[in-house]
């Protein structure tokens, strides 16, 4: 009986630590396919033309700079939204709201999270981009703007989640010693609650962005699709193009192994990038912050 | 009397090199009661934990020495340790009842080791509470969640849990510490009954408890066991000068 | 002095969370507005024949059955794959791994995982699942890039439930003989189950609801019958959608909001689910 057990556990502990390292096998996986198809970008199209300012397949240029400014303009806006909103939603939830109204209101977040973002775009199309359009005398309301809107709106579930776990693990006996030393609940918070999650909150917002920068359906249904440069801050008003919804929008319409291809396959690896750059720098936040927790500690 | 185990110069450490245990030397009889004692970090939980190769979870080392349980080192790698922790037994300082009910608690150890027969089951519950003195109050309501005793209730419920599995062993590292003395006096009634069968050590929580119980007594001061005694001698008569600080009270 | 500087204080504090509050209300209100909008607009479209008809007149009519099916057979596809790699791989972290830079590496994968863009997801599906591999634009190539990105969910909160069970049942079940699995098997698992589950049914609402890494992957927008295999590519809510509300010229504006309620019905569905498992369990729980 004792035999049988054995092999029967080795199997299952061999199953699950090829399970463990399986994560690591997919993002290798990702980036391979990526880099497979995007890198004969650079054999087809001369470098330095990427970076020209026309997007435009058809004639052959490829300058994916509108495209960058794009994303950039519209994830800008997005974070100004997000991070005020949902930071303050997360001081709410954790610091202020009655224990009923929590109850309510982190459920109700995390449905806001789970709405799916082609059905918020359909909603940016058919009512939100005509009420902007209308409210903010503009020729059209599929703008930047409206993107970052809806973006902010996307985002701010995840700033709010990861925030709000940041301010709740933060131990009541900060709070107390400041509240026994004559501190109200207000002070205590920004002095006190919200410098010791510091580095959760950094979190969040990192991650705010990165949700941001990484969202396609609905960007892509509200921002106009125009891939203009973005030069000035009232290109704030008129359409844009991210880089996410020029690969939605045009890889259906590709030859394979066309060079619109092979570009297509170039931004995907810009995107992939940046995204990990965005999480190693938050984990770094975190790391070091354990660090230096670490050392106080010990 | 039978040596049931004999430790042989046991030297312990965590895996950063600093040290639990020098040289220890001691013999424990069987079907006796062998207390081992002293001020906190003496590293008595943790020789404890070597008993039933529960080092393995943590870590901590053996240096050298051997500890040997009729006749055979438990440190050697090539020890059956599932058998081991079924013949050692052990009771922790926190009652940690299983999620389950009371019954499914007691037979989680035999269902481990495979044994599937209603009626055996059913024997090993009753016997292990009534050796637990836990039977009468609780044959009616077997099948009620364990978090639904007391305290104290649930420490006799691990005591029967480690019985269930007939072992020959008991270990008991600071079993009462949570207890009120009503039920630490159970306790150790049930252990007095217990030593007739099973050879038995225990760490206590007081020096009290360890004058109360011991047929043997060890005094462990960092790391190092400093006295020995059979019967109370250590308490009423002690030898070494920091045996008889420490059971004064002069510190600790 | 010491009167005024007192209610100066808890003056800032009345003003400062008066406007926290807000800003709570303000989140939140758009929630519940664009839920009630889309039940009152999307409301008189469902009927019957909405959602077991097949579409017609280039769907501008009819009912949209094989997206439903779709959408279905997408999700039980995306759990067939992620779930069981996924719960593997917690148990792993959980369980098995120490904090060596092996162990550290990984979990920076599926940090990374989590964060990379869901067309970009697509487009690795595309060139993996679709090309490479040759399943061609199928079921199953949208199934499998659906699982690789629902994977860095479900690991992470099932990591989260399987460290949240105490330490203690652990030691207590090898020191009555237990070897490492039957621990996990019959106390860290069982007591973990819920709020695994939980996770699971998270992920896989938002596996339902993605249309970018099912865009060239498995989606089509018009079939005119059911997928029958695999390797079939099938319609699905959210591509459908997004067609019909861009595409489509003169499309009836009931039918975009009908198909929109029936894609918020679904993942709305989905996380009540979850809610209601993870509630229970919490008032069940005996530790």
């Amino acid at each position: 009986m004792e035999k049988s057990l054995n092999w029967y556990e080795f199997i299952i502990t061999r199953l699950i630590k090829a399970s463990g390292y399986s994560a690591i096998l997919f993002v290798a996986l990702i980036f391979f396919f990526l880099v497979r198809e995007g890198i004969p970008t650079f054999g087809e199209v001369e470098s330095t033309s990427l970076l020209n300012i026309r997007w435009y397949p058809i004639e052959d240029r490829f300058g994916i700079l509108p495209l960058i400014t794009g994303s950039i303009i519209v994830t800008f806006g997005a974070t100004l939204i997000a991070v005020p909103f949902g930071i303050g939603t997360a001081i709410y939830i954790s610091e202020i709201a009655p224990r009923w109204v929590r109850e309510i209101l982190k459920p109700l977040v995390e449905l806001l999270g789970g709405l799916p973002s082609v059905v918020l775009g359909f909603l940016g199309i058919l009512v939100l981009s005509p009420f902007l359009r209308v409210f903010l005398d503009l020729p059209t309301g599929l703008t930047a703007f409206t993107g970052s809107l809806l973006l902010g709106g996307i985002a701010v579930p995840t700033v709010v989640s990861v925030a709000e776990d940041a301010l709740d693990a933060v131990p009541r006996a900060y709070r107390e010693g400041a509240w026994a030393l004559g501190a109200t609940r207000w002070q205590t918070i920004w002095r006190v609650t919200l410098p010791a999650a510091r580095s959760g909150v950094l979190t969040a917002i990192m991650l705010g962005v990165g949700r941001a920068i990484g969202e396609t359906m609905a960007v892509m249904m509200v921002t106009g699709n125009a891939p203009v440069l973005a030069t000035q801050l009232g290109s704030l008003f008129s359409p844009v193009r991210t880089m996410t919804a020029t690969i939605a929008a045009e890889m259906g319409e590709v030859a394979s192994g066309s060079t619109h291809y092979h570009v297509l396959f170039f931004i995907g690896m810009v995107l992939f990038l940046i995204s990990l750059g965005v999480n190693i720098a938050a984990s770094s936040v975190v790391f070091r912050a354990k660090k230096r927790a670490e050392r106080i500690l010990s | 009397m039978v040596d049931k185990i004999i430790i042989e110069d046991l030297s312990l450490q965590y895996s950063d090199g600093t040290e639990s245990l020098r040289d220890v030397s001691l013999k424990v009889p069987e079907k006796a009661v062998t207390v081992l004692f002293g001020p906190a970090g003496g590293g008595k939980s943790t020789l404890l934990r070597c008993l039933n190769r529960l080092n393995d979870l943590t870590e901590v080392r053996a240096s050298a020495g051997r500890i040997l349980i009729d006749g055979q080192n438990v440190l050697d790698p090539d020890t059956d340790v599932i058998a081991l922790r079924r013949k050692v037994g052990m009771v922790f300082a926190r009652p940690v009842v299983l999620p389950m009910s009371i019954r499914e608690n007691l037979t989680y150890g035999l269902e481990l080791a495979g044994e599937k027969h209603r009626s055996k089951l059913d024997e090993a519950v009753e016997r292990s509470l009534k050796l637990a003195a836990l039977w009468d109050e609780v044959k009616d309501r077997l099948e009620d969640p364990a978090i639904a005793l007391s305290g104290g209730q649930q420490q006799r419920l691990c005591l029967a849990r480690s019985l269930a599995l007939q072992p020959e062993i008991i270990l008991l590292d600071e079993p009462t510490s949570g207890l009120d003395p009503i039920s630490t006096g159970k306790v150790e009634a049930a252990l007095v009954e217990l030593k007739k069968e099973f050879t038995i050590i225990l760490v206590p929580h007081s020096v009290q408890q360890a004058a109360r119980t011991a047929d043997y007594a060890a005094f462990f001061l960092q790391g190092e066991l400093v006295e020995y005694s059979e019967g109370k001698g250590l308490f009423t008569a002690p030898k070494e000068k920091r045996t008889e600080d420490y059971v004064t009270g002069r510190f600790g | 002095m010491k009167r005024s500087l007192s209610l100066n204080r808890h003056l800032v504090q009345r003003l400062g969370f008066t406007a926290i509050t807000l800003m709570a209300v303000a989140t939140v209100i758009p929630i519940v507005a664009t839920v009630i909008y889309i039940f009152a607009q999307g409301l008189p479209a469902i009927s019957l024949e909405f959602l077991t008809d097949f579409p017609h007149d280039g769907m501008r009519a009819g009912g949209i059955l094989p997206a439903i099916i779709g959408t279905l057979y997408l999700t039980i596809g995306t759990a067939i794959f992620s779930v069981p790699l996924g719960i593997a791989a917690a148990i792993y972290l959980s369980e098995y791994a120490a904090d060596t830079p092996l162990t550290r590496t990984i979990r920076i994968a599926i940090i990374n995982l989590a964060g990379i863009p869901s067309v970009v997801y697509g487009l690795f599906g595309l060139g993996l699942f679709v090309l490479f591999l040759k399943f061609g634009t199928s079921i199953l190539a949208a199934s499998l890039t659906l699982s690789i990105m629902t994977l860095p969910v479900i690991i992470s909160t099932a990591e989260e439930s399987l460290r949240a069970v105490p330490q203690a049942f652990r030691t207590v079940s090898i020191s009555l003989g237990g070897t490492r699995w039957q621990t996990i098997r019959r106390i860290v698992l069982k007591e973990a189950l819920p709020g695994i589950l939980t996770g699971v049914i998270l992920g896989l609402e938002r596996a339902a609801g993605e249309t970018a890494p099912i865009l060239f992957t498995g989606a089509a927008f018009f079939l005119p019958r059911l997928p029958g295999s695999p390797f079939d590519a099938t319609m699905a809510l959210p591509y459908h959608l997004f067609v019909i509300s861009t595409q489509v010229p003169e499309m009836p504006i009931q039918i975009q909001y009908g198909t929109a309620l029936v894609l918020l019905v679904f993942v709305l569905t989905m996380n009540l689910i979850a809610t209601v498992i993870r509630s229970r369990a919490r008032a069940k729980r005996q530790w």
